[in-house]
């Protein structure tokens, strides 16, 4: 056996890939407290501060310290990057410069030329040429796009489709690189590759075959990148450090060569521990020394930049990558899957201070230990930096071994992937299947064309029927311009070092989404309980609407309106699997917002339940903002009715709550947000984003942002830095319910 | 079919009346008129609506997933007692389903129906409002002597209880009263002592009900004059929770 396996249980890990595997033999549960982690060193601390300086040196230059705008960033692009004068545990930079950003024009070359240009730079005439003979992600989709989806992108509709920059959402399995070597991986990949072209080619295998290719020629760069660095990555890694540094590669690499939305980890923390249990073991690592090597590769990720333009970050604040690490869970048999490093990640909230990435996910589940739940309500109660996702739910879906991309999105790790596709936006195509069509604000004629709504036909029945027409239309629609947009992904921007580390034939999911779920509810619930009022224009068109009584809203616990917002997930799903995918892809459906529920908002004129035009929508599931008056465990009741069988995609819960109202001691605040967690989840809800915080400290911080430089806060799937926030955001997330003590 | 309770209104996240997540139950009408009361709208019987007992299950048991080993449902107004008769079916139905039930009093009532539902319930949050006779009368309009028979009884009956103070400023706030506080409520069955800070949030309230609040002019207590006070107080008891 070769050495670096020295000591580890074997089994079927070793014949061919498989990493659950491996964890599953050799990991050991740790069900402890938190005692023995250890704080950072000194070197780890002078480390933080010089990256604290750069950080502020980037704020003050508008964000964005630097652009390499003459080099296409890739694997082999640019020279090595180092952290000149501080010694590093964990090498690589994406350029060759801390937080310097690298031009990606690949998804498209316009949004690189915007961006350039939104920071003072000019992207160079080499690139603008190089890519006058390439044809980009974008320029393949705007190429097939029909009008109706140009105008359905245009009015807010459909929006943030991943149809100008990196699709994201995929996740290498980098504990392959660290596991098996790179050498092994080209070895695997290229027996498959024969196997495949033994069969009479089809359209399929020539694809398929021509992305072995490229994922072969991307292992074999990635091998070079880290030989730049001095580190042999074709052979397996032989301890802690070298675990930690090949599985860093395989992520760095990934976003050297792609910049997709979400970038997500994986789960990396578990797989490391084995080595991190091997060399305490073997005495050549004490604990301080293995948490400094996490907490060296935690501020490497929080390194991590891509180059944005300004309207993208109206949708997604906060430059995230969503660099998700899926932390705990349990496995097929029920133990738990908690180790010594699901505590020393988390641990870095508190090392490295808190900070939004890498997005802190903790897979939940009854059976976690009862020490390891405390431990995380005690870190969100000091941070609000963590999220968590139901284990019990996921699991017999996904097996023990999957991994969230982004915010809520579970696969299963080097098996599935997922094509990304943003969100439509139900509330609008309400008021379109009301005006039959009309789009008010736009003043277009963006649906197929039916009479306006009369005022006596405004009844919740003839509603319903109508809106069930357009979200029919809307679905054909919708899966059509994701159909177009990952076919010329894959034809353009393929992920090659991703895919690479994947098994050669993926499931894949197309991953649909809805936009302001409790708006588009309480509009039906105002209707059905006869509370709202159509108000027209002089064209014959309803542009508001007169509250005239009282109706139920979502977010009481109500099954009166909660089952309409059930109904509504349903109807929309049930749509979309009408439309064939492109790949036979498993259609899915996300209640997720990211923050673009602002945005969606202004796009939308007012709305039946009494929402006024350009108001916010709550963000993911949420009930609307200050209408769930019923107590925080009503709100969350509400939540959880929602049907994740539907919902596939993840089910987006933001909860924020003051201390106080959660106890009067740490330790009963601790507990009894355990409990929280324990009987949300036991009623199958899918995700939960905790902010443990008084509205007074958001609100002073919107005044003296210079006060707050680390406040950290949850918003809908990922957790952002408040000042990074814009102000429309900020006070969006400052009208939210904060549930508090009478 | 049993009587209907009168309820003022239901928090679902209940954390701070009692152990663990509580879903709390505000019933209507109470036998004191505290001067610095919280929840004046609740005083009236007229407040509120009338639910039976199945309506309360029925909302209780929504919420039963999140009680884990310590949370249930607590009873508190206005003052359950005075709806005592009518809540013990409440109550019987709460112990068949396995809820920890707390009963969250001033005492200033006794009676047959009160000590049968004293006799169900698992824990009593008992709050006295001051430990001089005079004060608690001008503070409350009650008597101090009830709510020190309730007492009595409560350790009679050898029922776990916690006590509370609000800490008004000038009005209870010295050392000696809070060791004198202590003193009078010893006993085996004692759990728990919380300091409560007095607050003026509930002003509105008293607005609303045209009604004048007595004690606006004294300042709110902080979490650190609680703390200062505890400290100069060196209680022999340690279970104090601020």
């Amino acid at each position: 056996m070769n050495t670096a396996w020295r000591s580890f249980i074997t089994g079927n890990w070793c014949d061919t890939i498989d990493v659950r595997d491996f964890i599953h033999l050799n990991r050991k549960s740790y069900d402890g407290d938190e005692a023995f982690l250890a704080p950072a060193t000194q070197r780890t601390q002078t480390l933080m501060t010089y990256f604290n300086q750069l950080k502020v040196a980037e704020l003050d230059k508008g964000g964005v310290l630097d652009i390499d705008t003459h080099t296409v960033s890739s694997l082999l692009s640019y020279a090595p990057g180092y952290l000149k004068g501080h010694k590093e545990l964990i090498l690589g930079l994406q350029t060759d410069a801390p937080l310097k950003r690298g031009v990606n024009p690949f998804g498209g070359i316009r949004m690189a030329r915007q961006a350039c240009e939104a920071y003072n730079y000019q992207l160079s005439d080499t690139i603008e040429t190089q890519f006058k003979y390439k044809t980009t992600h974008n320029d393949g989709v705007f190429r097939v796009y029909s009008d109706t989806i140009k105008q359905l992108r245009k009015a807010g509709i459909i929006t943030g489709l991943p149809d100008a920059y990196g699709r994201g959402r995929i996740i290498g399995d980098y504990r392959r690189i660290a596991l098996y070597g790179i050498d092994r991986l080209i070895s695997e990949k290229k027996a498959d590759k024969d196997v495949l072209t033994m069969k009479a080619m089809t359209e399929d295998c020539i694809k398929l075959s021509e992305e072995l290719y490229k994922q072969i020629d991307f292992l074999n760069q990635l091998k070079t990148m880290a030989s730049a660095y001095g580190h042999d990555i074709a052979k397996p890694a032989t301890n802690t450090l070298e675990a930690v540094q090949w599985i860093y590669y395989g992520y760095l690499a990934a976003i050297k060569e792609q910049n997709g939305a979400a970038m997500s980890l994986g789960r990396v923390s578990t797989f490391i521990d084995i080595y991190a249990e091997r060399d305490l073991m073997e005495g050549t690592q004490t604990e301080s020394d293995i948490q400094e090597i996490i907490d060296d590769f935690v501020i490497k990720l929080r390194m991590a930049r891509q180059l944005r333009t300004p309207d993208y970050n109206e949708l997604f604040a906060g430059d995230p990558l969503w660099i998700t690490e899926s932390i705990g869970g349990v496995d097929a048999d029920g133990n738990s899957l908690v180790t010594k490093s699901s505590y020393r990640f988390l641990h870095t909230l508190t090392n490295l201070s808190p900070a939004p990435e890498p997005n802190m996910t903790v897979l939940w589940s009854q059976a976690l230990p009862e020490n390891f739940k405390r431990y995380c309500a005690k870190m969100s109660i000091e941070t609000d930096a963590i999220q968590y996702e139901n284990d019990d739910l996921m699991r017999p879906l996904y097996g023990d071994d999957y991994g969230i991309a982004c915010c809520v999105s579970a696969m299963r790790l080097g098996k599935e992937m997922q094509f990304f596709g943003a969100r439509s936006n139900l509330p609008k195509t309400l008021l379109l299947a009301l005006n039959g069509g009309y789009d008010t604000t736009s003043g277009l004629q963006i649906g197929p064309k039916m009479p306006v709504i009369a005022p006596d036909k405004f009844t919740y029945d003839t509603v319903w029927a109508r809106l069930n027409q357009y979200m029919e239309w809307l679905s054909e629609q919708y899966v059509s311009a994701m159909n177009i947009i990952h076919f010329m992904h894959d034809k353009y921007a393929y992920e090659k070092t991703q895919m690479a580390l994947h098994d050669t034939n993926v499931h894949r999911y197309m991953a649909f989404g809805i936009a302001g779920l409790s708006v588009i509810t309480d509009s039906l619930s105002a209707i059905k309980h006869g509370a709202t009022l159509p108000l027209y224009d002089e064209n014959g068109y309803i542009h508001d609407f007169k509250i005239s009584g009282s109706f139920p809203t979502f977010g009481n616990d109500k099954d009166d309106v909660d089952q309409i917002a059930v109904a509504i997930t349903r109807s929309f799903m049930e749509k979309l699997r009408h439309y064939p995918t492109y790949r036979n892809a498993e259609h899915t459906l996300s209640l997720l917002t990211i923050t673009s529920n602002v945005v969606y908002g202004k796009k939308t004129a007012a709305t039946p339940d009494g929402r006024k035009a350009g108001e916010a929508f709550a963000p993911g599931a949420n009930p609307m903002h200050g209408r769930d008056q019923a107590g925080a465990l009503a709100s969350l009741n509400s939540v959880a009715k929602l049907p994740y069988d539907d919902c596939r995609d993840g089910i987006s819960c933001t909860f924020s709550i003051t201390p106080k109202t959660l106890g009067r001691t740490l330790n009963d605040q601790c507990e009894n947000l355990v409990a929280v967690m324990d009987g949300y989840f036991n009623q199958h809800a899918h995700h939960l984003n905790v902010n443990v915080l008084d509205r007074t400290l958001l609100i002073d911080a919107m005044q003296h942002p210079e006060r707050y430089p680390t406040l950290t806060i949850r918003v809908s799937g990922y957790a952002v830095r408040f000042n990074q926030l814009n102000k429309a955001q900020q006070k969006e997330v400052i009208a939210r319910t904060y549930h508090d003590a009478i | 079919m049993s009587e209907t309770i009168k309820v003022h209104s239901i928090e679902s996240l209940g954390a701070l009346d009692g152990p663990g997540l509580r879903t709390v139950i505000f019933l209507s009408g109470c036998p004191l008129k505290c001067q610095y009361c919280h929840n004046p709208d609740t005083w009236s019987m007229t407040s509120g609506h009338d639910m039976t007992v199945e309506d309360l299950i029925h909302v209780i048991m929504k919420y039963k997933p999140y009680y884990a080993q310590k949370g249930g449902v607590t009873l508190s107004g206005g003052d359950p007692l005075l709806q005592a008769k009518a809540l013990i079916p409440l109550v019987k139905a709460l112990k068949e389903a396995d809820i920890h039930v707390a009963l969250d009093t001033s005492g200033a009532l006794w009676n047959d129906a009160i000590e049968r539902l004293i006799h169900l319930v698992d824990l009593i949050l008992l709050d006295v409002k001051h430990t001089e006779a005079l004060v608690y009368h001008t503070l409350t309009g009650g008597n101090l002597d009830d709510t020190t028979f309730f007492l009595s009884q409560l350790i009679r009956h050898e029922k776990p209880y916690w006590i509370r103070q609000v800490i008004i400023p000038t009005i209870n706030n010295t050392p000696e009263q809070l060791l004198y506080l202590e003193e009078i409520t010893r006993s085996p069955y004692r759990q728990r002592m919380e300091l409560l800070p007095f607050h003026k949030s509930a002003a509105h309230k008293w607005e609303k009900l045209n009604r004048h609040f007595p004690l606006a002019h004294l300042p709110e207590t902080s979490e650190n004059d609680l703390k200062e006070l505890l400290d100069k107080a060196k209680l022999p008891f340690n279970a104090v929770v601020i």
